[in-house]
């Protein structure tokens, strides 16, 4: 059995004031082994990033509990959560915007040492940072430039090293390759690939892109307003879903050839009026009266394969088959 | 086949302190009657200036040459007065952000009735009956409802589908749609192609799509242009350019799009970056710089197209000569991973 290092159990998060709220995550409960990649999937407003910001303490969850390496972080205050810091990061999605314009790469690089390695010496830093520009594939040279002056490769290639130069553990990567081009995209995913090996990370990589995450995942978790509805291996994810909106999700990817595209209805139900019963009745194609009232658990179809559906096994049957609904279409 | 509009030896360039850096080079394209062809590239490529030039939206400090062919038209020598016969009514376009493509002030119902009531004549009640129309037909419920809102009150697939609305009511002969899904979700945006396709199939209006999904692309459109540095590098049949790539960067490219397949293989990514508008010469190959099959001549002549079971190639190699020097690309890959030192500082930080 791998070993747990970051567990959520029952995390809720609620935005909004009296009048109204937004359940942005509803009673999510998963594990993070060390050492693998965690590919969290869903649409935008379906709670990923909210997820991601509380594993980096970045929001408090309002119940539930999170753990990393044993320890509850939930109840932290910010200052106790500080001697942590150093080991949970983040990766934004917008290198554009996660990099101060008036610092040069240099001193942005410091910066988390002076904060978490108070005792190194001016050199020990200096050694430090011309160290991990290396290791990203950068060199000296950009300690002394802006980041305007770098390409948006580059610029990433710099936040992943101001996420790595404090040695974490885990490492939260909110859409960190959505604002590249493809063949720069390409060079991003095997930099944090190679990193991972030589660093021994965990990852959280939420994403949209279904390739890029199929790509880099071990296990993916799909998340629909809120909720997790499916979670598994990758492939039994990207090849073999039963839940009906994964389906939908996976059948529209690149590779597949031959698989039937299957084309919901309707739009995302707003977060703030979700239906009622199965969050996803909505938009299903194998709705049934059970599913208006009653929410679907997320239950366990096979060791490590989860689904939240009332019908997971429906679609081996060949009734009401998603192939079928796509040909209406 | 008959065809649409027909673009020959067409360029773009910039023109800032006197000098002219061109953006787009010698580029020549065809889309028939009724087909879905989509035009590939990365960012800075020059795809949708190129669009954009289709439309007369060009910016004002793009000089143009070569030929526009629409309809027996000659686009390139229009008037602004005249654009206004073609310009939504004939040519239309779908943005990549609805939102900043319409009017947030405006109800939505009265901004497609706009685009009518320019281009026929029709009374403003006959006009309004065929937006009504038209919103029913791009799927949306509820239509009168719709034409009162504000676009503010819409979701984005909802936005997008009036922008469709908006493009086909005046019944066009050509709909350029710049990548209409990338500010959209994921199931929203197969909705979205979904219905341009359809609307493609029942009016036979010819479809220009820029995109860069490839798996979009392969599931819609016919035929595929590829571009690089303001040179198209590539095109053809959908299948055979995507499915099986000759020129180097299409190879690249196509390689280095992610997916479960490639689980456990370090991804291909093309050495180096797009070179900068102003750093880009006029002569040699605009690959040869980050080709792995590049030689002496590539470096000083632009090459020149040939034809490959069915599909154009703008390579001095044969497709032999470059399925036998793709050994070279991983090698390239090999040398990108070797660059940085296996093992860094990072450990002993934590001893410290």
């Amino acid at each position: 059995m791998p070993e747990r290092l970051i567990t959520l159990e029952n995390v809720t998060k609620i935005y909004g004031g009296r009048k109204r709220t937004v359940k942005a995550v509803d009673h999510v409960t998963f594990d993070i082994y060390r050492g693998e990649t965690l590919g969290l999937v869903g649409e935008s407003g379906c709670g990923k990033s909210t997820t991601g910001n509380m594993l980096v303490h970045l929001l408090n969850a309002d119940s539930g509990t999170i753990r990393f390496d044993g320890q509850e972080i939930t109840a932290m205050s910010e200052r106790e959560f500080k001697k942590l810091r150093s080991d949970i990061q983040m990766i934004f999605q917008d290198p554009y915007a996660s990099l101060n314009p008036q610092k040069k790469i240099g001193w942005l690089l410091e910066e988390p040492l002076l904060i978490h390695h108070k005792e190194m010496s001016k050199e020990d830093r200096s050694r430090k940072v011309d160290e991990i520009l290396r290791v990203v594939g950068l060199d000296e040279s950009y300690r002394d430039r802006y980041p305007r002056q770098l390409s948006g490769g580059q610029r990433q290639r710099v936040c992943i090293a101001l996420a790595l130069i404090v040695n974490p553990a885990f490492v939260v990567a909110d859409e960190p390759v959505s604002a590249l081009d493809v063949s720069v995209q390409a060079q991003i995913l095997n930099l944090m690939k190679k990193l991972q090996r030589d660093y021994h990370l965990t990852y959280l990589f939420i994403s949209h892109d279904l390739g890029v995450v199929s790509y880099m995942a071990d296990r993916i978790a799909v998340m629909y307003l809120g909720n997790i509805v499916e979670m598994g291996t990758e492939e039994q994810i990207s090849r073999h879903a039963r839940h009906p909106y994964t389906q939908a999700l996976f059948s529209a990817s690149a590779d597949e050839e031959g698989r039937e595209r299957i084309i919901l209805d309707g739009d995302v139900p707003s977060p703030s009026n979700p239906p009622s019963g199965c969050p996803f009745h909505t938009r299903c194609f194998r709705c049934r009266e059970k599913c208006l009232d009653q929410k679907p658990e997320l239950c366990e179809m096979e060791p490590g394969w989860k689904i939240a559906c009332h019908y997971p096994h429906e679609w081996e049957e060949g009734e009401d088959s998603p192939q079928r609904k796509a040909v209406e279409v | 086949m008959e065809s649409v509009c027909k673009v020959t030896d067409f360029s773009l360039g910039f023109v800032q302190d006197k000098k002219v850096y061109p953006a787009v080079n010698h580029v020549d394209f065809e889309i028939h009657a009724g087909e879905m062809v989509a035009l590939i590239g990365e960012s800075g490529c020059g795809k949708s200036v190129t669009a954009l030039s289709l439309i007369g939206l060009q910016p004002e400090t793009a000089v143009l040459s070569g030929s526009m062919n629409f309809g027996g038209e000659e686009l390139l020598a229009l008037k602004e007065a005249q654009w206004q016969d073609y310009r939504g009514n004939r040519i239309s376009m779908i943005f990549q952000e609805p939102m900043t493509a319409l009017n947030p002030l405006i109800k939505v119902g009265k901004q497609v009735l706009e685009n009518v009531m320019l281009h026929q004549k029709v009374t403003k009640e006959e006009g309004r009956q065929q937006v009504l129309g038209i919103l029913r037909q791009v799927g949306l419920p509820d239509v009168e409802q719709i034409y009162q809102s504000y676009p503010h009150q819409l979701s984005g697939g909802q936005r997008q589908r009036i922008m469709i609305a908006m493009a086909f009511v005046n019944n066009p002969d050509l709909l350029i749609a710049d990548e209409p899904t990338t500010a959209l979700d994921v199931t929203i945006q197969a909705q979205i192609m979904d219905l341009i396709k359809k609307m493609n199939r029942e009016r036979g209006t010819a479809v220009l799509l820029i995109s860069h999904d490839l798996g979009v692309i392969r599931h819609l459109c016919s035929r595929v242009y590829i571009m690089y540095a303001g040179h198209i590098v590539e095109s053809g049949e959908v299948e055979h350019v995507l499915g099986n790539p000759v020129h180097p960067y299409t190879r690249g490219l196509v390689a280095s799009i992610p997916s479960s397949r490639k689980k456990g293989e370090a991804l291909y990514s093309i050495p180096g970056v797009v070179p900068p508008l102003y750093q880009r010469k006029t002569e040699g190959c605009p690959f040869c710089n980050r080709c792995f099959a590049a030689g002496k001549l590539c470096e000083r002549i632009t090459p020149a197209a040939y034809v490959h079971e069915g599909r154009r190639i703008f390579c001095h190699l044969t497709p032999e000569e470059i399925a036998a020097l793709s050994v070279r690309m991983k090698a390239d890959q090999e040398e990108n991973e070797g660059k940085s030192p296996k093992t860094g500082g990072v450990q002993e930080c934590r001893k410290g």
